[in-house]
């Protein structure tokens, strides 16, 4: 009997082989983050809602996102930037990924799409970083530069800087992007997190500028080129 | 009860026939909730409890063990450390198939050694999640040691979140379990010690790196369990004064490192890994993860003693009491100061490292110089220097550890066989086995391929090999072989201990020997079940010898 056994042993254990990478060895995983779903008080009384969130699945090697970004203004009952990204991701070095894809901008207003590439990840002193290039289905071409640092205060109470550069290489005055440094959004938020890393509350202040030409569009517009704003919002991870 | 019965019986029906034992046990693996004290909460068990039963064998007994699986996904049955042939070794996908849901699967085999083992799931997570029990095998002939009392001390990290999302969570952000992160406060604190340019230094340094100091510990938040119970319910053994009590120390832990102490005891160790070893009496131990060490401790007083095994990153500990009566509580230490790790746990001397980066860093003057300077205040009083030299911890080691008496702390370097298994003789081949990894992606290797990219190791029937460890990542690796024994190289011949699970530190090489004598299909893996699952994992297939591996 168990000489009979060990070869269908033999023989079902190699056919198992395959569901051993899959049940031992998890390939695929997911995570979802909102780093920012917020309220903001701008320091002229404009009150915005703003959301910053980013979902994937994949492997170690790729990554399929979604990214999406947007801002609405409570004050004129509309969407100031409602941006949504399909990306693919992948590793390029031990703390640096390359990733590219679709970028879909339908505020109200004027829509824009973009194919982007880009490189996100960790340099050096623990800096997140994330920087892309897009080309506009016009031909503009314009890039972005993110940095983030985590502060530890604690290792619950986090101060986090952050700051974003926009520029362009050419006019976009439909959607009010003008040529050069077109703006700067800089912040400080201090957070707290409250259950594990899921939630996390905090509040700080946000600061955003417009330069060049594209502060004249915004001008134009009757807004102000240069904001404060006091915000207060969740960081959800899950 | 019946199993009792069925197995007496067998035992009676074979001693009467064949002269040997045959016993016949049954398993069933089922959903239960675990209970720690501090929370409650779902998870995997046998017998309808975590911990499962314990299971006692007597060398030589042919054992028959039906595994039922009651839950609604596969599952599988691994007997750490007992030799046996392949097919029933409990690994899916290398052994069998594994057990799908409401089957029953039959293990047969000899049971041809004794000491303490343990048994646990092979799938998925289930393990992290409570599918564990103890093994106690009486061996054929007397015991070189005299005891009283025998007590299973099964240490384990209950986390209040399953495994499958522990995972995740390591994959969305390496450090989501790790709290004990250098804040500001600890800045000003070693800027204060040490001075500014020093600390500044040391944190531009890490910094560069991308990697923290802190990273000793991938999953805090831990409640530690003796025998399935926490620190507050209090597992406590009898004894009498003055009897000597067999503490049979399992680490089932998914993640944890412990080290075991019992204030005011010594501990005299008398077998690792299920095999005998030439007694060494130590204050405290580190017990790696999936290792076992029988200790015998005298306790004289009629008073509790505390049982207390801490984290090896001091972020959680496990409680339990020997008392002379029931419901006695000894004093309960405070943790130590979390150790960080040093330029030296960076595997400064290591070819595999980035040679730009490190090629600065990279001399022993570093490491005793500007180093020791930096070694923390937490980490033992920065008395790196002073400290006797472990060939098993590198020097400078920010993981090197002091016993809490200024005692003895043992070392593998203490190990010696009471037997030797094996006659003495050379290697055949070496094969030098890189532990790797990219600790922000959590992704671990062996040579830098995760298991999913990775050829199988194959062997020779026959052969000796001597497998080279070298860790060139910042965690401590338990390395664990089936189905073989690792006779760790402690320099001592013929005398090296025979062991199952092979702790390699960071920033250190370390040698181990396998007579490679079981043909098939086996597992070679860390046994930090998050590691193991991101890829430091191979398989081994040992070609040659007995048709179909059943010798």
């Amino acid at each position: 009997m168990k000489r009979l056994m060990i070869p269908l042993l033999l023989a079902s254990a190699s056919a198992g082989a395959e569901q051993m990478r899959h049940s031992m060895h998890h390939g695929y995983f997911y995570g979802v983050r909102v780093d920012a779903l917020e309220y903001r008080h701008g320091d002229s009384g404009e009150e915005l809602g703003y959301w910053s969130a980013d979902a994937w699945w994949g492997t170690d090697e790729l990554k399929a996102r979604w990214l999406s970004e947007a801002e609405y203004s409570f004050d004129h009952d509309s969407w100031e930037t409602l941006d949504n990204r399909l990306a693919l991701q992948t590793p390029i070095s031990d703390f640096i990924d390359l990733r590219g894809g679709l970028r879909f901008d339908t505020p109200d207003g004027e829509n824009r799409q973009y194919a982007f590439v880009g490189l996100t990840g960790l340099l050096p002193y623990w800096l997140e970083m994330d920087s892309n290039v897009y080309l506009s289905e016009h031909g503009d071409v314009s890039v972005d530069l993110a940095l983030e640092y985590e502060l530890l205060l604690t290792n619950r109470l986090h101060l986090t800087p952050e700051l974003e550069l926009d520029a362009a290489l050419s006019d976009d005055e439909a959607v009010g992007v003008g040529r050069g440094l077109s703006s700067l959004e800089a912040g400080l938020r201090l957070s707290y997190d409250l259950v594990d890393r899921a939630i996390a509350p905090y509040v700080g202040v946000h600061y955003e500028r417009a330069f060049g030409r594209t502060a004249d569009y915004v001008a134009e517009k009757g807004e102000e080129r240069e904001g404060w704003f006091a915000v207060a919002g969740l960081r959800l991870m899950f | 009860m019946q199993r009792y019965f069925k197995g007496l019986a067998g035992v009676l029906l074979a001693s009467l026939c064949a002269g040997t034992w045959a016993g016949e046990y049954s398993l069933t693996v089922d959903p239960v909730t675990i209970d720690t004290g501090d929370f409650r909460k779902q998870g995997i068990g046998y017998n309808g409890a975590s911990p499962g039963p314990i299971l006692r064998f007597r060398e030589g007994e042919d054992v028959t063990i039906h595994v039922t699986n009651n839950l609604d996904e596969p599952t599988s049955v691994h007997w750490h450390g007992l030799i046996l042939p392949f097919q029933m070794d409990g690994v899916p996908g290398l052994s069998y198939p594994g057990i799908a849901p409401g089957e029953t699967f039959t293990y047969r085999f000899a049971i041809k050694q004794s000491g303490t083992y343990w048994f646990h799931s092979h799938s998925g997570f289930q393990e992290p999640d409570g599918a564990y029990g103890a093994i106690i095998i009486e061996p054929q002939g007397r015991e070189p040691f005299r005891y009283d009392r025998d007590y299973v001390v099964q240490l384990t990290d209950k986390h209040p979140h399953s495994g499958d999302r522990i995972m995740r969570n390591l994959k969305s952000s390496a450090d989501y379990y790790n709290r004990q992160q250098q804040t500001v406060g600890d800045f000003w604190r070693d800027s204060r010690e040490r001075g500014l340019a020093a600390t500044l230094k040391d944190r531009l340094m890490w910094g560069d790196m991308r990697m923290m100091s802190s990273d000793i510990e991938d999953v805090q938040g831990f409640t530690g369990l003796i025998n399935g119970k926490g620190p507050e319910q209090n597992w406590s053994g009898l004894f009498q004064p003055g009897e000597r009590v067999r503490l049979r120390l399992i680490n089932s832990s998914a993640m944890t490192y412990f080290d075991v102490r019992l204030p005011g005891l010594k501990m005299t160790v008398v077998q690792a890994d299920g095999n005998n070893v030439q007694p060494v009496t130590v204050d405290e131990l580190r017990i790696g993860v999936a290792e076992t060490y029988d200790v015998i401790v005298q306790p004289k007083e009629d008073r509790a003693y505390t049982l207390f095994a801490e984290s090896m990153g001091r972020s959680g500990f496990a409680r339990g009491t020997l008392a002379p009566r029931e419901g006695m509580q000894g004093e309960i230490p405070e943790l130590r100061p979390a150790p960080l790790l040093t330029m030296a746990d960076m595997g400064m001397a290591h070819a595999g490292m980035e040679h730009g980066e490190m090629a600065g860093m990279d001399h022993g003057s570093m490491n005793h110089g500007d180093m020791a300077g930096m070694d923390h205040g937490s980490m033992n009083h920065g008395q790196a220097a002073a400290m006797p030299a472990d060939p098993f911890y590198a020097q400078g080691s920010g993981l090197i550890p002091q016993a809490y008496n200024d005692g003895r702390f043992l070392s593998y370097a203490d190990l010696r066989a009471q037997k030797p298994l094996y006659e003495e003789r050379a290697p055949t081949r070496e094969i030098e086995l890189r532990l790797t990894g990219n600790m922000e992606r959590y992704i671990w290797s062996i040579n830098g391929i995760k298991e999913s990219d990775a050829e199988p190791i194959r062997l020779q029937y026959g052969e000796r090999v001597r497998f080279k460890f070298v860790n060139e990542t910042m965690m401590t690796h338990p390395m664990h072989l089936h189905g073989m024994w690792s006779i760790l190289d402690v320099g001592a011949g013929q005398w090296n201990p025979v062991k199952h699970v092979i702790s390699v530190a960071p920033g250190t090489t370390v040698y181990m020997e396998t007579e490679v004598d079981a043909p098939g299909k086996w597992a070679f893996h860390c046994h930090l079940s998050y590691h193991a699952a991101a890829g430091m994992f191979r398989t081994v297939i040992v070609e040659g010898g007995p048709q179909g591996g059943d010798s």
